[in-house]
């Protein structure tokens, strides 16, 4: 815009910004605080505790009742695994509908298409029932195990990521394949030594975005697991908080700020990707 | 075949893993007798060897295992969904017809006059059951109990030992008899022994004797009735329980097909249909206010933002984006800590500025509004990085051939800047007011949907929206689960979004996306 803007203008321009970044800050700075305020209460807490204190976070690893340290483990682990799992899958699912003519593709596509509509935490009580049934008769991967919510995440997002994939892969030109066909490379190899190096970063882009998705899900692992010890920590978070708030205000804290400073590293690297991803994806994080 | 190379072999030992496990769950679901998922897993295992072996399915071999994860994972549960809608599938009605038969057949009572036996325990180590032998009170004739069998014995049998020779049986088998004082000690074991007897049971009476108990019913297959064998009344299968004349229930009951009974519950019955319908326009009045909150705040920063001679844009941007970046379950606990209304912050702010507290989570009307606040802080980051993008799109000569037209900044806005970047992110702000609408993670983690409604005979809260009501009827401590009427809920929830979505595809064209790959 080639407005003349004046100058008290552009004082209130940023003054307006400066009063919402406080509005975006306020509650991680409050927690923040809270974290290292040792009175680990709602009450009558200040913004700048009096003396700083890691009592709450060595509360965090000692803790019996409440095993912190063992959530967030549980957390990364399954987030980690169902996103390396879900990116093996979608990748080997979207080459074929990138580059050959099949029987079966456009509907293949428009079946994708069609799935990742609907959210999967929408069959919770079927996928519940699903791995009741399951636990008869592989009790390993039934209710209560971390395979469960693993394979559940795992199946969820093909549909969304396939896509995604596949719009990446479209725009690898041809002429290379062509180029190495001729000189002998198998199919397999075609794949895994020219189509997987070239795809990296949309690979890095997706499994990032897999992982903060699996990191923050809830309710499905709140429906499959329900042993303390193996609960993720958005549900192990959830319950500790909602049995009595106004005195374990400081051990959540410190809880969510560890919990959350990895997700804040990757969505920072990021970001750009992912609004271009769901941009073509249609979906938003939750 | 190709020859075998290293490939090749890899191929072959992971499908013979494959095969193995899965011959392996048939033969369980064989014993269970589950044939139709049993048919299933055959046509798989079918399916998958065919595909690896053959040569002529070369794009299937890429594509199988992730169509495998989404057929089992995300569109057999939703069928599976579909199919719970029309049954009554919830506590009381877990199990199948069967099973409630067995478990109802299972229950037996004690006659009148019943027959008892006395009894006398035998042991040989820790590790092996007790044997019991029995003496008819009436006739004396002996029976020896051993692993829920009676088998009936004469005194000479070979197997009984009076090795102290003072006329009892002491020794069976190497099996030591148990003084009274152990049998006491052992009470609890033989309390839990069951014998067969003909057709009815005999269990424990006292410390010295067993009692023969009866079957309390019987099931005519032929009449499709339960028959209660001392009264001979008739219990007939009314929506999953066997009921008699007079409307008394057996339990357990049974899973059945009901038709559209849950639909219709919903619609008709008012105990659910009123707090449904509350539910049901609160899920809209939700999604709207966020898209539109959200929507707002991200473009008028955006325009804030978008002015090249602005210092410190980078450093905004970040600050700005920061609630994003946070996972929304641990942001949404946060700002629920800060809404408690006796201790939280927002309170004791408004206090100290002379106000009166809200009950903020205490009253439906001040915890929508809570809820909208915080989805607003959750959400705009991401409405301003799409405004962003979208203004960038924007031709400058626009703006130049409007001001010299005269136009107001306002006009501009008004005419340039919104209708552009409402048709360039339109599906999205559909595609968020859809997401918004299954926003179970806020809603539910906030407050758990409450306050409640009152009066209200299901769990439905007066913050609750259709997905997190759905996830109450299901699975809420200390309520029962009706899975039945959650799955007609959560069929609602499909329509709706098929529809907004089918919308959408139109408007953006990804239908035609899929045609052009022909």
């Amino acid at each position: 815009m080639n407005n003349y803007t004046p100058t008290w203008m552009k004082i209130a321009k940023h003054a307006v910004i400066w009063l919402m970044i406080a509005f975006c800050m306020f509650p991680i700075l409050w927690a923040l605080s809270a974290s290292f305020n040792p009175a680990n209460t709602l009450v009558g807490q200040p913004l700048i505790p009096e003396r700083i204190s890691f009592s709450n976070y060595e509360t965090l690893f000692t803790s019996q009742q409440h095993p912190f340290a063992t959530w967030l483990i549980n957390s990364v682990k399954i987030a980690l695994i169902a996103s390396f799992g879900s990116v093996a899958l979608t990748t080997l699912a979207a080459y074929p509908f990138s580059r050959f003519n099949f029987w079966g593709r456009r509907n293949g596509l428009f079946m994708i298409l069609l799935v990742q509509v609907f959210p999967q935490m929408l069959a919770m009580v079927a996928i519940y029932l699903l791995f009741l049934n399951v636990q008869t008769i592989f009790p390993a991967i039934g209710i209560n195990t971390h395979p469960a919510v693993i394979i559940t995440y795992m199946g969820g997002a093909i549909g969304v990521n396939t896509w995604l994939m596949k719009g990446y892969m479209d725009t690898i030109p041809r002429s290379i394949e062509d180029a190495a066909f001729i000189d002998g490379a198998s199919g397999f190899q075609i794949f895994y030594r020219i189509i997987l190096p070239l795809s990296k970063p949309i690979l890095g882009v997706i499994f990032v975005i897999q992982f903060i998705g699996s990191y923050s899900e809830y309710v499905l692992a709140r429906v499959l697991l329900n042993s303390t010890d193996r609960l993720t920590l958005a549900v192990g978070l959830h319950l500790f908080v909602a049995e009595d708030y106004g005195g374990r205000w400081g051990v959540f804290s410190a809880a969510a700020m560890l919990g959350a400073i990895p997700i804040i590293i990757l969505f920072m690297l990021v970001q750009d990707h992912i609004v271009t991803g769901f941009l073509s994806g249609g979906g938003v994080k939750g | 075949m190709a020859s075998f190379d290293k490939k090749h072999i890899l191929k072959i030992a992971l499908l013979a893993i494959f095969n193995a496990l899965a011959v392996w769950s048939a033969i369980i679901l064989f014993v269970q007798r589950n044939y139709p998922i049993l048919a299933v897993l055959v046509v798989g295992i079918i399916i998958i060897n065919y595909v690896y072996l053959s040569s002529k399915t070369y794009p299937a071999k890429y594509i199988l295992p992730g169509t495998v994860f989404m057929i089992l994972l995300v569109v057999f549960p939703l069928l599976y969904t579909v199919y719970i809608s029309f049954t009554n599938y919830g506590t009381g009605h877990i199990l199948n017809k069967e099973q409630a038969i067995s478990r109802i057949e299972a229950q037996y009572y004690r006659p009148e006059d019943p027959r008892e036996f006395d009894f006398k325990a035998f042991k040989q180590d820790e590790i092996e059951e007790l044997k019991l032998l029995f003496e008819d009170q009436e006739d004396g004739r002996l029976f020896l109990g051993i692993e829920g069998e009676i088998e009936e014995v004469i005194r000479e049998d070979e197997r009984l030992l009076d090795t102290t020779g003072d006329g009892e049986i002491d020794e069976i088998n190497g099996n030591q008899r148990l003084e009274r004082a152990d049998i006491i000690q052992n009470v609890a074991v033989i309390e839990q022994m069951r014998f067969s007897y003909n057709d009815s049971e005999m269990r424990m009476r006292d410390l010295n004797s067993f009692a023969l108990y009866r079957p309390a019913f019987e099931y005519d297959e032929a009449r499709d009735v339960m028959v209660d064998l001392r009264t001979n009344e008739e219990y007939r299968p009314v929506e999953g329980r066997f009921t008699n004349d007079e409307g008394e229930r057996l339990s357990p009951g049974f899973r059945t097909y009901l038709g559209w009974d849950n639909y219709q519950e919903l619609i008709t019955d008012p105990r659910v249909s009123r707090p449904f319908l509350r539910v049901f326009v609160w899920t809209f009045q939700w999604a709207l206010l966020s898209v539109i909150t959200t929507f707002g705040l991200g473009l008028f920063l955006a325009i804030l933002l978008n002015d090249q001679s602005m210092k410190l844009v980078k450093l905004y941007r970040v600050l700005l984006i920061l609630p994003y970046a946070i996972p929304a379950f641990i942001s949404v606990l946060i700002w629920r800590g800060m809404f408690n209304p006796t201790v939280g912050i927002v309170n004791r702010m408004l206090v100290n500025f002379g106000l009166s507290s809200i009950p903020w989570l205490h009253n439906i009307f001040w915890t929508r509004v809570a809820l909208v606040l915080v989805n607003l802080w959750l959400g705009f980051p991401y409405m301003m990085l799409l405004s962003m993008g979208a203004l960038q799109s924007i031709s400058g000569n626009l703006y130049e051939a409007a001001i010299i037209d005269g136009a107001s900044r306002w006009q501009q806005f008004r005419y340039i800047t919104l209708p552009l970047v409402l048709v360039a992110l339109g599906p999205l702000l559909i595609a968020s007011f859809a997401f918004n609408f299954n926003n179970f993670n806020v809603i539910y983690l906030f407050n758990e949907g409450r306050p409640a409604i009152a009066g209200a005979q299901t769990p439905a809260g007066g913050t609750d929206i259709l997905i997190s009501y759905t996830y109450r009827l299901s699975f809420e401590a200390g309520r029962g689960s009706d899975f039945g009427l959650a799955a007609a809920v959560t069929m609602l929830i499909f329509f709706i979004t098929a529809a907004v979505t089918w919308f959408n595809f139109k408007f953006t064209g990804a239908l035609e996306e899929v045609k052009e790959n022909e």
